[in-house]
């Protein structure tokens, strides 16, 4: 958040063009040059940028990982992040998930018509300080306008390329009976933060969201040669939905300990009164790491010395059977089914 | 997190399971009323903490459950007209109606709006003055109070493009009407703590009194469900009939009178059919003659019952307590909330709903499982 309100000051608004986003904006012409001379690309500040074509030209050896996403999230800024933050984390964490040192980004802008350009410089300034924190480049874009009212104020879409570090897979098929879960924190930070955000929520809290970049606690496991057979970033859908879909692609049962899942009060309260169960609730700086029984405390105490880790713990265990199925064991010792989430989700957290 | 985790303690809760244990000496069924309580039985596995003799049945107590299929007709129809905003809990708007539900309307352009507050509904009212805004008031004693505040305000502020959709119940007719069936077997009743926390329990001692059965207002969390059956195993034991009060920290014999004397002003006691119940006499809440001006159906027409139940469902038996959720072949295999046969399937506080999430799919009959 300092870092986009220093880069903030030194970004005036272009002359001319008014306070908010036109629709010559997306034009391409005079105004479009302009709006990205002067907001987007001084933000990311990048050589590939400065070249001025129509793609960057990258030199990379060895196995990559490719990956995309989009972000529609409502309110654009919510505690602990905006939309622009979790574009870049968000991107960075899913090459992280794949074993993969993030290396470059690309990001697509649409804005409607209407947009305040002080708030699309604040989201593109955080987009800076996020990638500036994860170690990426932002090396291509491209910006769109569209009519007013035709995408809540703008999404932001963003690809990333990373360089594969492990020697195996890291991914759900890898995964084998046995194998340890590791939860690197507390859950349902993200989801509550935003709910509560949101326009017409009935309740005030302190609640921030998780949004943080993983790929440094990764590495740190992968160097100190712990090699993870599956990570996974708890978004949409929670712990709940991870586990479901690691467990039915590698043909596992998995059971978790309901007593070792953290959930802040604030998190736990917030669910009781909205009748969620955290394990479902969205997150955007957590993961799951599946790893060999003799690497779960190794792992354990690698990633508690990351801040964004800090409160990692093994949460359960993969089974052989029964297959795709997730369980919980409560705290009378009477294990529960746990699936995705079903029927009504709470839209547009992500 | 106080008020929680002291009752969800599992040594107080092996202390009540061997209370139990000890108490009983023969079989005995009892139905929680509430759908919270059977989502925290099934959830936390207290069915399995208690002697194989104790078997709870899951109770009436889903408002979304029992809410008429032609009032979820209307409201689509509502919905769907032009002008309006259509403001709802979230719980109904994957409700089945005769043709969709109320989210199918939203995806065909219906401004559909979850509200957490019947109080948000009427501030969307003020908020949009032009447009015709309509909340679907649903629920049982416990949610009335707010719904009637909403009418009140509307009427006293002259928010005259709000209404609503009325839908209410009250829990002792369907009580009377379980108990009144040719067929019961229920023999001791774990009565609504919230529902209680409004209304008292005075209204459940001629019942008990009546039919000869115990009666515990009880709470939601673990520790609350097992005192609760204890209570009433433990009455049933020794002959007992009386009403108990096991959710001391939140209910008065009395209840809360404000609460009570606004539901007076706003509402009036009518006949209400349930959906997969029937109609029960004087089981529900509709607008009172001051009021009227403020009911959706005086401004959108009468709802018309009639509309019939997809065939297979057997949601009216689990909500009489004659069957439960994994007794029907449909469970998991041709229902599941996402594409569910019956409401018990969709609400939150659905009894098949309870299960499918905290059991399985594969736990039912249908499944093989």
């Amino acid at each position: 958040m300092t870092d986009s309100d220093a880069f903030a000051l030194s970004c005036p608004v272009p002359a001319g063009d008014g306070e908010i986003v036109q629709l010559a904006h997306g034009g391409g012409g005079r105004a479009m040059a302009r709006l990205i001379d002067r907001i987007i690309r001084p933000a990311f500040a990048d050589r590939e940028l400065e070249r001025r074509h129509d793609g960057a030209a990258l030199d990379i050896a060895g196995p990559v990982a490719f990956t995309t996403d989009s972000y529609v999230v409502q309110p654009l800024i919510f505690p602990g992040g905006d939309i622009g933050s979790l574009a870049v984390n968000g991107t960075v964490n899913d090459l992280a998930m794949c074993g993969a040192r993030p290396l470059y980004l690309s990001v697509g802008f649409i804005l409607e018509e209407g947009l305040p350009i002080d708030l699309l410089r604040r989201v593109v300034g955080s987009m800076r300080a996020a990638a500036t924190v994860a170690g990426v480049r932002l090396v291509t874009g491209d910006t769109k306008v569209v009519d007013r009212g035709k995408a809540d104020g703008m999404f932001v879409s963003t690809a990333g390329i990373g360089r594969i570090v492990t020697a195996t897979p890291v991914e759900p098929a890898s995964v084998v009976p046995g194998d340890v879960v590791i939860l690197s924190g507390d859950i349902g930070r993200h989801g509550i933060a935003v709910m509560a955000a949101r326009e017409g929520f009935g309740f005030e809290t302190s609640i921030e969201s998780d949004c943080a970049p993983l790929a440094d606690s990764v590495l740190a496991l992968i160097e100190a040669g712990i090699m993870p057979h599956c990570l996974r970033d708890l978004t949409r859908g929670g712990l709940a939905s991870a586990a479901v879909e690691i467990a039915e692609t590698a043909g596992c049962a998995i059971a978790l300990d309901e007593a070792s899942i953290l959930v802040c009060e604030e998190v736990t309260a917030a669910c009781e009164l909205l009748g969620l169960d955290p394990l479902h609730v969205a997150n955007e700086g957590r993961f799951v790491a599946f790893v060999a029984p003799e690497d779960a405390e190794p792992a354990v105490a690698i990633l508690r010395r990351h801040p964004v880790t800090a409160a990692a713990a093994i949460v359960g265990e993969v089974r052989s059977g029964p297959q795709g199925q997730v369980s919980c064991r409560g705290p009378f010792g009477v294990a529960r089914a746990i699936d995705m989430l079903s029927g009504e989700q709470l839209p547009r957290i992500c | 997190m106080k008020y929680r985790d002291e009752y969800r303690d599992p040594e107080a809760a092996r202390r009540l399971a061997d209370a139990i244990a000890r108490t009983v000496t023969r079989p005995w069924t009892l139905m929680e009323v509430c759908g919270g309580q059977t989502h925290a039985i099934v959830r936390f596995g207290l069915d399995e903490l208690l002697p194989k003799t104790v078997s709870l049945v899951h109770g009436p107590g889903c408002p979304v459950c029992v809410t008429p299929i032609e009032y979820v007709d209307k409201a689509i129809e509502i919905a769907l007209s032009p002008g309006v905003i259509f403001c709802s809990f979230g719980d109904m708007l994957r409700v089945p109606g005769t043709s969709g539900d109320l989210l199918s309307a939203k995806s065909r352009g219906a401004d559909i709006r979850i509200v957490y507050s019947p109080l948000d509904a009427l501030a969307v009212g003020r908020a949009e003055p032009l447009r015709e805004v309509v909340f679907f008031a649903v629920g049982f004693e416990t949610t009335a109070p707010a719904n009637a505040m909403a009418a009140y305000r509307a009427k006293r502020d002259g928010v005259g493009n709000f209404s609503m959709l009325v839908s209410h119940v009250l829990v002792p007719p369907a009580m009377r009407s379980i108990l009144e069936a040719p067929d019961n077997r229920i023999q001791g009743f774990l009565a609504a703590g919230h529902v209680c926390t409004v209304m008292g329990y005075q209204e459940y001692e001629p019942i008990a009194r009546k039919h000869r059965v115990p009666i515990v207002v009880t709470g939601f969390e673990p520790v609350d469900i097992l005192e609760g059956v204890y209570l009433c195993v433990r009455q049933l034991e020794t002959g007992g009939a009386e009403v108990e009060n096991q959710y001391s920290r939140s209910v008065r014999r009395d209840g809360n009178r404000p609460a009570q004397q606004l539901m007076r002003e706003v509402f009036r006691v009518i006949p209400r059919r349930w959906r997969g119940i029937g109609d029960i006499a004087e089981s529900g809440l509709g607008l009172g003659e001051a009021y009227r001006e403020f009911d959706a159906e005086s401004r959108f027409g009468p709802v018309r019952a009639g509309s019939a139940e997809a065939g297979e469902c057997i949601s009216g038996l689990v909500l009489r307590g004659e069957r439960k959720p994994l007794e029907c072949p449909a469970f998991g295999v041709r229902c599941t909330p996402e594409h569910p046969l019956g409401v018990t399937m969709v609400s939150s506080e659905g009894a098949c709903a309870a299960y499918y999430r905290y059991r399985g799919a594969g736990a039912g009959a249908g499944a093989g499982g």
